[in-house]
C-alpha cells in the first residue's frame, strides 16, 4: 500500500486547567489511507473532537499536544511553521463542524467567504474563483447556485449551510476532510442527504474522510474503519464489519446493546452501561472503564491495559482480550460486586 | 390493545397559529401555522409517541396539552372536560395532573436552586398541605425512585451530569403525582449509554405510577421502543397514526417511508431501498393549500397540490392522511 494520507501515532493532548490536567486524548493511534473513511465514535467527553482539533492544530490555548506525532502525507503536522500550517489547514485538510449555522460568518455573503478561502491558498483571480465556487455549489446540490452565491448564511437552512461548507472543502481540493459530527444538528431526512453527498464526493475525488460521530448508524453507513473512544483512550479499532460482527471490548458491547433497535419488536428493558464516564483529570492509572465494566477484575484497577492487535487489523485495549486470553460476551464475573 | 379503553386526553381539531410581525414598519403580519387540525386521542396508561422533524409542531402540541400555549382553534379535553381555555376554573387541578419534562436538562433547572428546592417547588405552587419536613421527605422518596442518591438533595444543578439532571426533572414531575407526563425530547440531549438508562427509568415509573406518556422525539428508534402508538407529524399535521410495530413493518404515508429510509442502518451490511425526499421542509408561514408533502413527494399527484388529505382509518388502528390510500379504500368498496 502507498503512503497513508494521515498517520497519527500515540497522540496525547492534555488540557492544563487550574483544577488539574485533563487527559482529553491519551495515546491514540490510527492511519487513514486515500479514499478511506474512518469513523470515530464515543460519548461526549471521550476526546473525539479534541482528536480532530489536534489533527488540524486548532486547539484552545489551554490544550497542548504533549506527545505523539501526526504525519500528513509524511510531513509532521506538529513541526509545521505558520505558513505551512496555512496551506495545510484550508487547502489540504478541511474541517466540517457540527453546527453549520455558526461555522459560516454571518456578516459576509457565502460567495465572498468561499472566494476568500480559495484565493488564500491558490493564485487565481476573483472571476475564476467565483466560477469554481459556483460549480462546487452546483456539485453539492444547491439550487440556483448563482443566486445563492450572493446570499448570507442566515438565509439558508442548516442542511444548505452544511452543503456550502462541503462545497468549500471541494473547491480547495482537500485531500482530507475532517467532519466533526456533521449531521448531528440536522434532521434525519436532511442528514441522509448530506451523508450521501459526502460519500459521493469522496468517491469522485478520492478524498480521505475522518468522520466523528456518536451515532453508530452513521458509522455503519459511511465508514470502512472505526475507532471507539472512551475517556481519551482508543478502546477498539478495526474495520466496520468486524466491529459489528465481532466486537471485543466490553465498552463496545455496552454501546451496541444500549441502542434501541428499530427492526426488533421488543419491549424488554434496554441493557445499559451503569454509571457515568470518569473525570478526565483522574484517568491514566488504571483501565478507564473499570468502574462501569461488568467484567471488572482486580487487575483492571491496577494497571492500564495495552493496546493489542488481537487479530490482524483488530486492536483492543482490554486486559482480558489478548491473543492468549478471551473474554466472552455475557460471561458471569465472579469479581463483580 | 383493548378496544374499550378510557380516553384520558382528547384533542379535537387543534390549530395553533403564531403571528409573526413584519420587520418593516407597516409590513403585513404573517401567520405561522404551527398546528393544523390535529385530532388525537390518548388512552389511559398508554404511551403515545410523536415524531417529526424540527419545526413540525410536535413541541407546540406538547405545550398546548400542558397549557403553556392556548390553541387558536379546537379544544383539548381531559377526562371529558375541556381544558384548553383558561376560563375553566379547574385549571389548577388539571395542571397538576399533566406534567411536562423538557428537552434540555441544562436549562430546565434553575441554577440557583438546590435539587431539593427544584423538586419541592411544584408542591409549594400547588399549595400542598405539607410542612417543610414532610416535603423534604417526599423529595427524598422521589429522588430514590428515579435513581438519584438521597444525599445529593442539597446539591446544585451544575454538580449533576446531564442524565442526573434529567432524573431531577422526572422527580419534579412525579412529586405532583400526575396522570399524564408530556415528555418533550427528554433523551435527545443525552449520550447513548445514559439515554438507555433514562429510557428504562421511564418504563419503570410508568408501571409503578400508572402514567400515561406523550413522548415527543425525533429519534425513531427511541419512539418505537417506548411507545404503544405513534403519530407521525409533518408541518403541523398528523400524517400517520399507527401502532408502534406497524411503523417499521407497514409504513403507509410517503413521508413515513422516507423517514424510515433516511435513518442510518442498524448494521453495516444492511441495504436499503432509497426513498429520498428532496429539498428541505417548507416554511409553515403563510397560507397553505394541498398536502404539506406535495412539493417533496415522489408520488405527488395533481390532486395533492389542491386538496388537503384528511387523516382516515386504513386498517384497524392504522390511520393515514394520504390520497394514495383513499383511492384504494374506495376501490375495495
Amino acid at each position: 500500500m502507498s503512503e497513508p494520507i494521515l498517520k497519527v501515532d500515540n497522540l496525547k493532548t492534555y488540557f492544563f486547567l487550574a483544577s488539574g490536567t485533563a487527559k482529553a486524548v491519551d495515546g491514540v493511534s490510527f492511519t487513514l489511507d486515500k479514499g478511506e473513511t474512518l469513523g470515530i465514535v464515543g460519548e461526549s467527553g471521550s476526546g473525539k473532537s479534541v482528536t480532530a482539533k489536534s489533527i488540524i492544530r486548532l486547539l484552545e490555548a489551554v490544550g497542548r499536544i504533549v506527545d505523539g506525532s501526526i504525519l500528513f502525507e509524511g510531513k509532521d503536522v506538529l513541526k509545521m511553521d505558520n505558513k505551512e500550517l496555512m496551506d495545510y489547514r484550508g487547502r489540504d485538510a478541511s474541517m466540517i463542524f457540527q453546527d453549520p449555522m455558526t461555522s459560516l460568518d454571518p456578516v459576509f455573503k457565502i460567495g465572498y467567504q468561499m472566494v476568500e478561502n480559495m484565493r488564500a491558498h491558490q493564485d487565481i483571480s476573483r472571476e475564476e474563483a467565483k466560477k469554481t465556487c459556483i460549480q462546487a455549489l452546483r456539485a453539492v446540490g444547491i439550487p440556483q447556485p448563482e443566486v445563492r452565491f450572493d446570499s448570507y448564511a442566515f438565509e439558508l437552512s442548516g442542511g444548505m449551510c452544511q452543503r456550502v461548507i462541503i462545497a468549500m472543502a471541494l473547491c480547495s481540493g482537500a485531500k482530507l476532510i475532517i467532519a466533526d459530527e456533521p449531521t448531528t444538528a440536522l434532521d434525519v431526512t436532511v442528514q441522509a442527504q448530506v451523508l450521501k453527498l459526502l460519500k459521493q464526493l469522496q468517491e469522485q475525488n478520492d478524498m480521505a474522510l475522518l468522520l466523528i460521530t456518536h451515532n453508530l448508524g452513521v458509522v455503519w453507513e459511511m465508514c470502512d474503519k472505526v475507532m471507539v473512544m472512551y475517556a481519551g483512550k482508543n478502546v477498539e479499532y478495526t474495520t466496520t464489519g468486524r466491529l459489528y460482527e465481532k466486537p471485543l471490548h466490553p465498552y463496545t458491547w455496552g454501546l451496541l446493546d444500549s441502542m434501541p433497535s428499530l427492526s426488533l419488536d421488543s419491549k424488554e428493558e434496554l441493557k445499559t452501561i451503569k454509571g457515568t464516564p470518569p473525570d478526565l483529570r483522574l484517568t491514566g492509572t488504571c483501565c478507564n472503564f473499570y468502574n462501569r465494566c461488568p467484567y471488572v477484575k482486580p487487575i483492571c484497577r491496577q494497571c492500564v491495559p495495552e493496546q493489542v492487535e488481537v487479530e490482524p487489523g483488530h486492536f483492543v485495549s482490554c486486559h482480558f482480550q489478548t491473543k492468549e486470553k478471551r473474554l466472552t460476551r455475557g460471561e458471569v464475573n465472579p469479581y463483580e460486586e | 390493545m383493548k378496544n374499550e379503553q378510557h380516553i384520558l386526553l382528547e384533542m379535537n381539531h387543534l390549530c395553533k397559529n403564531f403571528r409573526i410581525r413584519s420587520k418593516k414598519l407597516f409590513g403585513k403580519t404573517q401567520t405561522l401555522h404551527a398546528l393544523q387540525d390535529v385530532s388525537l386521542k390518548v388512552y389511559e396508561g398508554e404511551t403515545l409517541g410523536i415524531i417529526g422533524e424540527s419545526g413540525c409542531g410536535k413541541s407546540t402540541l406538547g405545550k398546548c396539552i400542558v397549557g403553556l400555549h392556548e390553541p387558536t382553534e379546537g379544544e383539548i379535553a381531559y377526562n371529558g372536560k375541556v381544558i384548553s381555555s383558561p376560563k375553566e376554573n379547574h385549571f389548577a387541578d388539571v395542571r397538576r395532573d399533566i406534567q411536562m419534562i423538557f428537552q434540555d436538562p441544562y436549562s430546565s433547572l434553575n441554577p440557583r436552586k438546590t435539587c431539593l428546592k427544584s423538586i419541592e417547588e411544584p408542591m409549594l405552587i400547588h399549595k400542598f398541605s405539607l410542612d417543610a419536613r414532610q416535603r423534604e421527605e417526599e423529595v427524598r422518596k422521589m429522588m430514590k425512585e428515579v435513581g438519584l442518591d438521597e444525599q445529593h438533595v442539597y446539591r446544585y444543578p451544575h454538580e449533576f451530569s446531564g442524565g442526573q439532571r434529567q432524573r431531577i426533572n422526572i422527580a419534579r414531575a412525579l412529586v405532583m403525582n400526575p396522570r399524564v407526563i408530556v415528555c418533550d425530547e427528554p433523551v435527545s440531549a443525552l449520550d447513548v449509554s445514559i439515554q438507555a438508562q433514562v429510557l428504562n427509568l421511564f418504563n419503570r415509573i410508568q408501571k409503578d405510577f400508572h402514567l400515561t406518556y406523550i413522548f415527543i422525539s425525533h429519534d425513531l428508534s427511541v419512539i418505537k421502543y417506548i411507545s404503544d402508538r405513534i403519530a407521525i407529524m409533518y408541518l403541523g399535521q398528523v400524517v400517520e397514526l399507527c401502532n408502534a410495530q406497524d411503523i417499521y413493518v407497514n409504513p403507509l404515508h410517503p413521508y413515513t417511508q422516507a423517514l424510515l429510509s433516511a435513518i442510518p442502518p442498524s448494521s453495516p451490511f444492511e441495504k436499503k431501498k432509497p426513498i429520498e425526499l428532496t429539498g428541505d421542509v417548507p416554511s409553515p408561514i403563510g397560507e397553505m393549500t394541498g398536502c404539506p408533502l406535495a412539493g417533496r413527494c415522489s408520488k405527488c399527484m395533481e390532486r395533492c397540490r389542491k386538496e388537503k388529505p384528511e387523516l382516515k382509518p386504513y386498517e384497524g388502528n392504522h390511520q393515514v392522511a394520504c390520497f394514495l390510500y383513499g383511492e384504494q379504500e374506495r376501490e375495495e368498496r
